[in-house]
């Protein structure tokens, strides 16, 4: 039950929100960020009354008991359809990453939105929810529905509060990921069919499908399906052009959610469903994939540094990190896993921070071109400092969470296959050009003289309290990740395991 | 014949009383009110006949066949017939004219549908389709004033008229071939047919599935649907997708099963064609469209296409599941329709100019409500989750997966992908800020977007009452 009030908090709290906006209209985002803190606090509280063994428990992939919790209720019982949650140590790093910078976004949206302010909050609570419920279903079909309806007020958020272009960046987003997610639709239905066909019963619970029996041409084409959607989402190239259009008309708020949260889902699912369901195919396909993620390794940086909008270059910084994902992924080994859980949280909480500080430049200055800024390190010096921590931190740093995960990334990846490393390792070069730049670009150099008269205010205490929070967090998994990778680390063991005992062939080669 | 035969027939009774009841009324006066009453009285009780007839399910002599499915459909098209019917009431009341026969028309029209969706014989198809035909065309030019409601009529009566040419020939053909006019006549005879004479049987059945593919406006048979859903009064183009189209699928899936037709792959072949057409052809024609009526009437041709496909799959998989599939999707299809049009009727003005998109700016801010019908129905339309739409793309896909179809699949996943374009267009135009504001709502508007909207979002939320049910029909 714990999961499901952990979302229906989130949707009731967006209700209150949209309606407390009669009684004042500042109400909804007081409410919005109560609902979210509460929801946070409840997870917390719950994790720490479950039993010590549940904690200590290394989970069972195909187990669900020996998960750290699990549900299940029949929902459409005539196709074996349920309501069926459960979480593991990857799903509660994700869940906990959803609820903090939901935090950070509303406070992102404080001043930024001035219109509808009660449906905007509502929007951004129920879009976390449909995130929530995506790292929590596990029945594929409940898990597809949540796929499907969080783009709802994802699309709306950038429909209705976006900037100049949103209505052609709002639908863009919209289709690609629509279409994809149909070819998922088809690709899960057709291996619940086989499954029906083999056993006699509809099931749709991942617990039960890890155990389907496919023929590998099948399971190839299955594969692909799933791994194209969950592949448009990361974005991987070459699915990504979405994402900048996306990311750049989106309200801040609404560009954190997207960078933070949502494009993790799609490498969420990668590692749940793409590869434990067909662990043989995703083998077969792994050195495409790779490929893949270096290409967007590399094309991202490039793009990044050709940019001439702040919010641009983040959005392709997004598409070079994300590249680093889909490398860890499909590398496949304890390393480069934990280092792809690690770049899912940490890049997270650095987009997050940078998208929020171009917001508040563009709040203030009212462009996001940074040929016409310059210099604003003199009139907002705490923006500047703040703006400088996270650039390196997003150019990898040693000490600060981006580093350990990359690092974490090449040296997994480097059992696997060294040229891609290679190619890969150019990423963190490129990575640190394009991210100089943008600082060079904003903060650094002469005053610009069209804002040397007016007074730019700086962060306020709102401002950097949440900035806080996510220095505090990219401190603390660069020189302590070890809390992390002990709560994803027994999950990870569990999958390898899993597939490793659906390719004996390779079993030594990988473990 | 006993008695129980025509409590069988309670629904056609009580529809073709109320036609006599409305004419004798306007023999003696004719007043708007009074007709709408009687109407109104009328479709109640023919819905309750036909829940009552449910205790008294046989076939009624060989025209037709009275059984849970045709009832369910029966009652179906009767209730979305009462949700046209209120719709009419504003667009005829205000006008201050004699429209009266608009009723008597509007129930002829429903009878007509019940026969046809009852219909086990090709005379009783026949003349249910006229009927319901016949009745629409002049409903169709009701109001007077303007070409394009003539124009939609005339393109309406003279492609009917073909297709109806075309149907008689096709059953000539089939007579010729099996001896037989009743659906299980020609399931029996079709297979010693086919052998002695194929071209007979497939010419026959393929003027046939032509003739039927016009009323259905799949395509390439879809030429006149876009004139005659914007020429048409709101209310009248919710009839013709709702219940004229509903009720001819129905007769299609009863002649194609019934008559053992789809056990022949040159049949299932050419469905396979209409419907991979209609899926590309309808979304792909909706994309620029301006005018949100026209938007509709490309979405129903794309529809149908969908829905050819479970039809197609009963070649391979047990019916059982087809039929359920059909069920499902075309309860969907109609209620989503339903919100949609009503949700237009009330905001959109009769004329061009109203019922373009761009008139529907700003709707999300001044009826809320309304909007919110109207982005749950695209929704639904576009097949997204928790809607109805999903739900029927769920049990399609399903039949499709498991009769290996994947040329169609995939039609079906380019088509929506397509799709989604036009749907959301329509959603993002209500988004935006408004610059005129529109009428405003009555609590009637309001009652009815909400019912129609809470109907899309259950069947598409908790659909397994509605999927035990139709275990039981």
């Amino acid at each position: 039950m714990v999961m499901i009030n952990l979302i229906l908090i989130l949707l009731v709290g967006g209700l209150l929100a949209m309606l407390s906006e009669r009684l004042d209209e500042n109400m909804p985002r007081k409410v919005a960020m109560a609902a979210v803190l509460f929801d946070l606090i409840y997870l917390i509280s719950s994790m720490l009354s479950l039993p010590e063994i549940a904690q200590l428990q290394a989970p069972i992939t195909n187990d669900p008991s020996t998960w750290l919790m699990h549900f299940k209720a029949n929902w459409i019982p005539a196709f074996g359809i349920s309501i069926e949650f459960a979480m593991d140590g990857i799903s509660l790093l994700m869940v906990l990453l959803t609820l903090i910078l939901g935090a950070v976004a509303i406070s992102a949206s404080w001043t930024d939105i001035v219109k509808r302010k009660g449906f905007f909050e509502a929007n951004l609570l129920w879009s976390l929810a449909g995130v929530l419920g995506v790292f929590l279903a596990l029945d594929l079909l409940l898990f597809f529905l949540f796929w499907e309806v969080m783009l709802i007020p994802m699309y709306f958020m950038i429909a209705i509060w976006g900037h100049e272009n949103r209505g052609y960046a709002a639908m863009k987003f919209f289709i690609f990921t629509q279409a994809s997610g149909l070819l998922m639709l088809v690709s899960i239905l057709v291996l619940s069919a086989i499954n029906q066909e083999t056993t006699g019963v509809w099931t749709f619970s991942y617990f039960d499908l890890l155990n389907t029996n496919i023929s590998e041409q099948a399971s190839y084409w299955i594969m692909l399906g799933f791994f194209i959607a969950f592949v448009v989402k990361l974005p991987g190239f070459p699915f990504h052009t979405w994402l900048p259009d996306a990311h750049t008309q989106a309200p801040t708020a609404g560009s954190v959610i997207l960078a933070g949260v949502l494009l993790k889902t799609g490498a969420y699912g990668l590692i749940r469903f793409a590869v434990p369901l067909f662990p043989q195919a995703a083998l077969d396909f792994s050195y495409p994939a790779m490929l893949l993620g270096a290409a967007g390794v590399v094309y991202g940086a490039v793009l990044a540094f050709g940019q001439a909008d702040f919010k641009r270059l983040i959005a392709y910084s997004s598409v070079s990190h994300m590249g680093f994902v889909l490398l860890g992924i499909y590398a496949w080994n304890e390393l480069a896993l934990q280092g792809a859980v690690m770049q899912m949280v940490a890049h997270g909480f650095s987009t997050a921070a940078l998208f929020m500080i171009a917001g508040s430049i563009q709040e203030r200055l009212h462009t996001r071109d940074m040929s016409q800024m310059s210099g604003l390190w003199h009139q907002m010096p705490r923006m500047g400092a703040v703006a400088m921590f996270f650039v390196v931190a997003s150019l990898g740093l040693p000490g600060l969470g981006n580093f350990v995960a990359e690092f974490l990334i090449l040296l997994g990846l480097f059992q696997v296959n060294v040229w891609i490393t290679v190619i890969a390792a150019t990423g963190l070069i490129t990575g640190a050009a394009y991210s100089l730049l943008l600082m060079q670009k904003s903060f650094q150099g002469e005053i610009n003289k069209k804002w040397a008269e007016s007074k730019l205010s700086d962060f306020g205490q709102r401002e950097m309290m949440t900035m806080a929070v996510m220095i505090i967090a990219l401190i603390f998994l660069g020189i302590y990740p070890q809390p992390v990778l002990n709560i994803a680390e027994p999950v990870l063991h569990s999958l390898l395991d899993l597939t490793a005992l659906a390719l004996p062939s390779i079993a030594e080669a990988k473990l | 014949m006993n008695a129980s035969v025509f409590y069988a027939m309670t629904p056609i009774l009580v529809l073709s009383g109320t036609a006599m009841a409305l004419m004798i009324q306007a023999s003696i006066k004719r007043d708007h009110k009074v007709a709408s009453i009687i109407v109104a009285i009328g479709l109640i009780l023919s819905l309750l006949g036909s829940y009552y007839a449910s205790n008294f399910t046989q076939p009624v002599t060989v025209l037709l066949q009275v059984d849970n499915w045709s009832l369910f459909f029966t009652g179906l098209i009767i209730a979305a017939s009462l949700i046209i019917l209120s719709l009419s009431l504003k667009t005829f009341l205000p006008e201050g004219e004699r429209k009266e026969e608009y009723y008597l028309l509007l129930i002829l029209s429903v009878l007509g549908a019940v026969v046809l969706i009852q219909s086990s014989h090709m005379v009783s198809l026949l003349l249910g389709m006229e009927l319901m035909g016949v009745a629409l065309y002049v409903m169709i030019a009701f109001p007077e004033r303007g070409d394009l409601p003539l124009e939609g009529a005339i393109k309406y009566l003279v492609l009917s008229a073909c297709a109806s040419a075309m149907l008689l020939y096709g059953f000539a053909l089939i007579y010729a071939a099996t001896g037989s006019l009743s659906y299980i006549g020609i399931g029996a005879e079709v297979a010693r047919a086919y052998e002695q004479n194929p071209v007979l049987v497939l010419a026959g059945s393929a003027m046939v599935l032509a003739g039927i593919g016009f009323k259905l406006s799949v395509a390439p048979f879809h030429m006149w649907t876009p004139d005659v859903y914007e020429g048409a009064p709101t209310a009248v183009t919710g009839f013709l997708a709702t219940v004229s189209k509903g009720a001819v699928f129905v007769a299609l899936t009863r002649f194609y099963i019934d008559g053992n037709l789809y056990q022949y792959a040159g049949l299932t072949a050419a469905l396979a064609v209409l419907a991979i057409a209609s899926m590309l052809i309808g979304n792909w024609l909706a994309l620029r469209q301006e005018n949100i009526k026209r938007l509709l009437a490309y979405s129903s041709i794309a529809h149908f296409g969908y829905l050819l496909i479970a039809l197609i799959a009963c070649a391979h998989i047990d019916i059982q599941l087809v039929s359920q599939s059909i069920t499902f999707y075309l309860t969907a299809y109609i209620v989503t329709t339903l919100a949609a049009f009503a949700v237009v009727s009330s905001v959109a003005e009769e004329d061009v100019r109203g019922q373009e998109i761009q008139a529907l700016e700003g709707l999300f801010w001044y009826r809320p409500l309304e909007a919110s019908a109207l982005t749950v129905a695209m929704l639904s339309l576009a097949g997204i989750p928790l809607t109805a739409g999903f739900m029927a793309k769920f049990f399609v896909i399903t039949v499709g997966v498991q009769s290996h179809l994947w040329v169609l699949l995939a039609a079906l996943i380019v088509g929506s992908a397509v799709a989604i374009y036009y749907y959301l267009r329509v959603i993002f135009a209500m988004s935006k800020p408004c610059k005129v504001k529109g009428k405003a709502s009555t609590g009637f508007d309001r009652t009815l977007a909400i019912i129609l909207m809470a109907c899309v979002l259950l069947l598409g939320s908790w659909p397994q009452p509605f999927i035990a049910y139709m275990g039981t029909l």
